[in-house]
């Protein structure tokens, strides 16, 4: 038998390992794209026939407003896969075998939010396709629903180190799921979504300010009808940095505690 | 391998505490390289967190060890690159197939790509998994799945490989083959450090042995160590006749020297000899007198005996909630 102990591999070469296999597994139960494609497709449709005329007088009107949000929504809603997953792996015993190894301790969750990635971009191709086929027309190109796109992955996957800090305390992959709605559903619902948020009261339109989620629906309006504000870029940044900062840690803190 | 460390594994005063729980309560060990040392004990006897301090999962609470020399706090990650350990439930991904699994952990042990494909073939065929490379592992059977866990611990051959009740929940045949590639294992020069319930998987299999209860090292030996720590073997005489069976235990008594027990059964006499030689001599006597035998067994006591006597109950709880997991976990 070989007896050949290769160098480790590097942080880099590790976590994209981890990624192969978070798409493997992508490939091997597809089912799991199925609410990725069908939540936002369902959300699109449901809020632009359903309520764009009454909210803004015509659902052509409103689709321009409401699709680069329920981008956002669609995405965000996704992230909680990240934790359920993990949470899953730590159950069965597989984390076991790669905490056991010498490979550089964040890879595999560095990977499987790389690979979280493709399901955001499947889940973002699908919300543009069909909103161009309903009548979505970006004034900012593709260069500027690309850069939404983009901006929109950076804040997926800082948001996704909250779950994964979830994923490490939970008991069972459905409380993580429970616990992921119960921040999510406020976090998408109170914002800019849906409705311009002059309507609501004081102390709701007061954390509706607050929320990075409006900041970054602001922000993708902006890119793809070509109407960006630096300023919300730089506070979707911001928030992405901060929720890195504070969640990174805890994570690899959780990660490496024994079990 | 590195033939210089003569010992796999030395511990002295291995303590580790869950809450009010003393899970591993002062081990020593002491286990020689090459060779399978087998852990025997009931379930929450603590054998499970005994491996798995040695392997670094847990920081011990009291207590030191060296594993390969290394000690297993402050040179972990050289106890790591030279130790794999087989946790009791499948570890690998049912999602992927068997291929996927090997060639996962060969890339993340630092094998290109093709190296990572050639190993996890030649482990494949090793293990009689070829056939089913290319089908994911949740369509495996038990003992597939477990043979695949074997695999993928080795993917770069260990020093030193723990192997947590490797055949809890396989039927005989795939225990079986989970024996041969324990053997295998040894036979590339691996220490292999086991942990089971089962006696005679520890009676078949390892060298030598220490019984865990209760967080405590018990017994250790061979074993026949155990065996006659335990006392004499027993022996049980089966007659054709039941009218002589008064006069068969008045020669037996005077042949062995010791007290011939009437069993239950009426044609059946039993004794507790610890001298093979006389038992001998005392069926002859018998045929001499024209009595005659059906049935003679000579046995030394099963491990289960000595489990019973050192720790004062039975190896194997009756009913246990690990069984239904195992259960579920095969299916």
């Amino acid at each position: 038998m070989s007896r050949a102990r290769p160098a480790r591999p590097g942080p880099f070469s590790a976590s994209l390992t981890f990624g192969w296999r978070a798409v493997l597994k992508i490939k091997h139960v597809p089912e799991q794209l199925f609410d990725v494609t069908m939540f936002p497709v369902m959300f699109l449709l449901l809020f632009t026939y359903l309520f764009g005329g009454a909210l803004a007088g015509s659902t052509s009107d409103y689709l321009q407003d409401v699709l680069p949000g329920i981008l956002v929504m669609a995405v965000a809603m996704i992230t909680m896969y990240t934790g359920m997953t993990l949470n899953t792996d730590i159950q069965k015993g597989v984390f076991d075998r790669f905490r056991s190894k010498t490979v550089w301790r964040p890879a595999a969750l560095v990977g499987a939010l790389l690979a979280d990635a493709v399901r955001y971009m499947i889940a973002g191709l699908v919300v543009i396709v069909l909103g161009i086929a309903l009548g979505f027309r970006p004034d900012g190109g593709v260069i500027g629903v690309l850069a939404a796109v983009a901006l929109l992955l950076v804040f997926a996957f800082s948001l996704s180190w909250i779950w994964t800090s979830i994923g490490l305390i939970a008991r069972k992959p459905e409380s993580v799921m429970y616990m992921s709605m119960m921040v999510l559903f406020p976090l998408t619902f109170i914002s800019n979504v849906f409705v311009d948020p002059t309507t609501m009261p004081g102390w709701l339109q007061a954390f509706v300010d607050v929320n990075p989620i409006t900041h970054l629906v602001t922000a993708s309006r902006g890119l793809m009808h070509g109407s960006v504000e630096l300023a919300e870029i730089g506070f979707v940044f911001a928030a992405s940095a901060v929720l890195v900062a504070v969640f990174g840690p805890i994570t690899m803190r959780l990660y490496n505690r024994e079990r | 391998m590195s033939s210089h460390d003569a010992f796999a594994i030395e511990a002295s005063g291995l303590v580790k505490t869950f809450g009010e729980v003393r899970a591993v309560d002062g081990v020593d060990l002491a286990v020689r390289t090459g060779g399978v040392y087998g852990f025997l004990g009931p379930n929450g006897a603590g054998k499970t967190t005994a491996i798995r301090l040695l392997a670094t999962l847990l920081h011990p609470d009291g207590g030191t060890a060296k594993v390969l020399g290394h000690d297993i706090v402050r040179e972990a990650d050289a106890v790591r690159s030279r130790v794999s350990l087989t946790g009791q439930f499948a570890s690998v991904d049912e999602d992927l197939t068997g291929l996927e699994n090997l060639v996962l952990l060969g890339r993340l042990l630092g094998f290109s790509r093709s190296q990572a494909r050639a190993r996890a073939g030649e482990l494949l065929e090793a293990f009689d998994l070829a056939d089913a490379a290319d089908r994911q592992v949740k369509n495996f059977s038990g003992g597939m799945q477990r043979r695949l866990d074997v695999a993928a611990s080795i993917v770069v051959t260990p020093d030193l490989i723990f192997l947590d009740e490797p055949t809890t929940g396989l039927d005989p045949r795939s225990r079986n083959q989970v024996w041969d590639v324990i053997r295998m294992l040894v036979a590339g020069g691996t220490t292999v450090l086991l942990t089971t319930q089962y006696l005679d998987e520890a009676d078949q299999l390892a060298d030598r042995i220490a019984i865990i209860d209760h967080g405590k090292i018990i017994a250790e030996g061979t074993g026949g160590e155990l065996k006659a720590s335990v006392g004499a073997g027993a022996m049980r005489i089966r007659l054709h006749d039941l009218a002589d069976r008064p006069e068969a235990q008045r020669v037996l008594t005077q042949t062995l020297g010791v007290p011939v027990e009437l069993e239950s059964d009426p044609l059946a006499l039993s004794a507790r000899v610890a001298d093979a030689e006389r038992v001998a001599d005392a069926v002859a006597g018998l045929s001499r007198t024209g009595i005659a035998v059906t049935d003679f067994s000579l046995g030394q006591p099963s491990l289960d005996e000595v489990f019973l006597t050192l720790t004062g109950h039975p190896a194997e709880p009756a009913d246990d909630i690990n069984d239904d997991v195992t259960e579920e976990d095969v299916a």
